[in-house]
């Protein structure tokens, strides 16, 4: 009976100490999938195994539109996760909706850990941050659009991998003479608008991009330089320089996957797929820009996507996602990252000891996307900020699409694209109401 | 009237359901004149509460809700909105997209019902005549609708790959440039085909169904009546199949609606451009993906509107042409 006793007690003060000691938990909704949903997996783990107060669970939701949905729907009925990773596109939605998210620079130093916008790299600050430069979103999984190239196409083409759009014309009919496609493209609306805005210092939208506010912001892409880009891209297409393969990322990748065309445009991001994708060896330099332009060759906007810590939770939790941030930020982390994704590392020390590893000796691509969003900043590439901009970019492809297959001329396509985006944007700035 | 024969057979006038379901029930009953009546009157409503309590949260409630949203331009988040009255739906009416996609709605509609149903019945009618491996043809013929939309989606776009798909191939030997993904009629076509492929097997189940049912004896009468197959066809098996058709043809409408939303989402990889889509892609495009509620929630509206209406005309003009025998 006494043994018993002792036994129950024991069993009683073990549970209670376990529940005294038990973890806060905090979620974090992501939007990736494949090998990149996995090392997510492995940092949280990396997290909550350095710590005995948090414990973090990772959930995919799908795709990026679809975290930010279903994070929005959670929001709605007040079962929304901690943090939320939000994409490029999604950016304005939900820093325009006050009080859905804690700023993360708040939140951290709100919870005594430290905290310098210095830290990070150039081209990274401004994307998810007010127009005072105070960081929103915490950025995390960061890339760069960069010109991966076929070693092989050049040297049978005997040319060199072009730095501006100029040097591509001279080239091109070489490349085409040596059997290759010269081009392709994924994405056109993030390559071809938004970082065409970027690479040659483009005004992208009214109110400062759209940092100062969403009343009044109108768009802009109707004006001469854009539309001349992709005069030039549909003359390239017809001239059989530049292929189009429709709005899907991965039908305008495969010609280059397998090794049909010589150039291809896409995402730093790609570079961890393409080692494994690609047919034929390859290597990768900076998003060609005009040189007719003046003050272009400037860094590009920064793609992918940034974490948001969601308002409305305990300060406990807060506390353990103010953690996780410092925890996402350290160097270790984000070289762990880099390395296994290809994305760019968001911190100065973090590419510092990607490079004194001596990992751009072995994997030079892997630093095209830092160094580009390393190149000289100029008034307009701090990024944009436009409301419903996931519509935008629908109406954008609706018209490339036009526009390739001969329904409409390039500078109609964007007075229609001008005109139905300050529509959505209008539309937008009335949703604030 | 090709009925008289009919009307003549034994087993001919068959008596409505709930008429032969009562005389089932009624058999045993003393005092067939007796309805069964609940004591309480309270108990009725106990029983309905479940299937009443499904209705009102998962089809009243948001019903409710999205009437009530398309009057306001929303914050995605709740935080602020716009009172804007019929706005929403001036907006999503005048927009020149929605005009274009709710003609091939409609016109999607119309192709896609037609050829399911009229190859599912072409189909039904001869497999109800083979003898010999009837099964293996049934089976063969039923198996495709064992597979999920996006599954059928995901093969329609295997076969259409612009890179690779063998029937980009196809049409490439008789030198035609199949663009799917990027020019608007051809991948209306697939959409069509896919779609079509997709529902042949469940209106081949039905027909094939309600072919069996014809009783043999009818059938043999009319040997004598008619020697052209296409008239026996046409004046007595069709009649007796027009239940079916009738039923088949409200399905078929709604599938076309609705359940191709899969099919499109696979096949324009979630990036529309100019490719055709339904009115329902396009109410979860500007809901989900673009995060406007009142838009979206306004031509949810429009659309539960028209599907309203047309069931109203389906059911008051077209059923009066049906007989159930």
């Amino acid at each position: 009976m006494y043994k018993f006793a002792t036994a129950s007690a024991m069993i009683a003060l073990t549970a209670t100490s376990a529940l005294a000691q038990s973890a806060t938990e905090i979620s974090w909704w992501h939007g990736m999938g494949g090998r990149n949903g996995e090392v997510i997996n492995e940092i949280s783990q990396m997290f909550n195994d350095q710590t005995d107060t948090c414990n973090l669970t990772p959930v995919s939701r799908g795709t990026y539109e679809e975290a930010l949905s279903s994070g929005i729907a959670a929001f709605r009925s007040g079962e929304h996760p901690n943090i939320l990773q939000v994409f490029d596109a999604g950016a304005a939605t939900i820093i325009a909706a006050q009080g859905a998210t804690i700023a993360a620079e708040e939140l951290i130093l709100a919870a005594g850990e430290e905290f310098n916008r210095e830290d990070f790299i150039p081209g990274v600050r401004g994307f998810y941050a007010d127009s005072e430069g105070k960081f929103i979103g915490m950025p995390f999984n960061s890339s760069a659009p960069i010109m991966y190239y076929n070693t092989e196409a050049f040297e049978a083409a005997g040319v060199e991998p072009p730095k501006t759009w100029e040097e591509f014309e001279e080239i091109a009919p070489a490349i085409v003479e040596a059997g290759y496609l010269p081009l392709t493209a994924s994405q056109l609306t993030w390559m071809m608008v938004e970082n065409f805005k970027s690479r040659n210092n483009q005004e992208f939208a009214t109110n400062n991009n759209g940092y100062d506010g969403v009343d009044g912001t109108e768009i802009l892409v109707n004006d001469e330089n854009t539309v001349m880009m992709f005069e030039k891209l549909k003359e390239w297409a017809d001239a059989g320089y530049f292929g189009f393969y429709g709005a899907g990322w991965a039908d305008n990748l495969k010609p280059f996957e397998e090794g049909q065309s010589a150039m291809w445009i896409g995402s730093s991001g790609s570079f961890g797929g393409l080692q494994k994708s690609a047919s034929a060896p390859f290597s990768a330099d900076f998003m060609p820009y005009w040189g007719s332009i003046e003050g272009a060759g400037t860094q590009s906007f920064i793609g992918g996507a940034a974490l948001f810590a969601m308002a409305g939770k305990p300060s406990e939790e807060n506390e353990c996602t103010a953690q996780f941030f410092t925890f996402l930020t350290s160097p270790e982390v984000q070289v762990y990252w880099h390395k296994n994704t290809g994305y760019v590392p968001i911190t100065e020390a973090a590419y510092e000891m990607a490079k004194s590893e001596g990992y751009y000796e072995e994997q030079p691509v892997a630093e095209v996307g830092i160094k580009q969003l390393q190149l000289p900043a100029g008034e307009w590439t701090a990024g944009y900020r436009m409301g419903f901009y996931p519509q935008i970019r629908s109406v954008m492809e609706r018209e490339f699409n036009r526009i390739f297959s001969n329904e409409v001329s390039v500078q109609d396509a964007f007075d229609i694209i001008q005109q139905e985006s300050n529509d959505l944007l209008q539309r937008f700035a009335r949703t604030a109401g | 009237m090709t009925d008289t024969p009919i009307a003549d057979m034994p087993d001919a006038p068959r008596r409505s359901l709930s008429a032969r379901l009562s005389d089932w029930y009624f058999a045993e009953t003393p005092n067939p004149a007796k309805r069964v009546q609940f004591s309480r009157p309270l108990t009725p409503w106990i029983f309905l509460l479940p299937q009443l309590a499904i209705v009102v949260i998962f089809f009243y409630w948001p019903s409710v809700q999205a009437v009530t949203s398309s009057f306001y331009i929303e914050d995605p988040f709740g935080f602020g909105s716009t009172f804007v009255g019929f706005e929403n739906y001036t907006d999503a009416v005048t927009n020149s997209q929605y005009a274009s996609t709710a003609w091939f709605t409609a016109l999607f509609c119309v192709v896609v019902t037609a050829l399911s149903l009229g190859l599912g019945l072409l189909l039904a009618v001869k497999a109800d005549k083979v003898i010999r491996g009837a099964e293996t043809y049934k089976t063969l013929l039923i198996s495709v609708y064992a597979i999920a939309p996006p599954v059928a989606g995901l093969i329609g776009m295997m076969f259409f790959d612009m890179h690779m798909g063998p029937f980009t191939k196809l049409f490439a030997a008789f030198g035609y440039d199949l663009r799917v993904g990027i020019d608007y009629w051809d991948t209306a076509f697939a959409l069509t085909v896919i779609a079509v492929w997709k529902q042949i097997p469940y209106n081949f189940i039905f027909f094939l169904s309600g072919l069996q049912s014809v009783p043999v004896s009818v059938r043999e009468a009319a040997l004598i009546d008619a020697r052209s197959g296409w008239r026996r066809f046409k004046d007595i098996i069709l009649p007796l199949l027009a239940p079916t058709a009738f039923f088949l043809l409200v399905i078929n409408i709604t599938y076309t609606m609705f359940d191709t939303f899969s099919i499109i989402d696979v096949i324009v990889k979630d990036k529309p451009a100019n490719n055709p889509m339904t009115l329902v892609y396009k109410v979860y495009l500007d809901g989900f993906k673009g995060n406007d509620i009142g838009g979206s929630s306004a031509q949810s509206v429009i659309l539960m509107i028209v599907v309203a209406a047309l069931t109203v005309v389906q059911f008051r003009f077209l059923e009066r042409r049906v007989h159930y025998g």
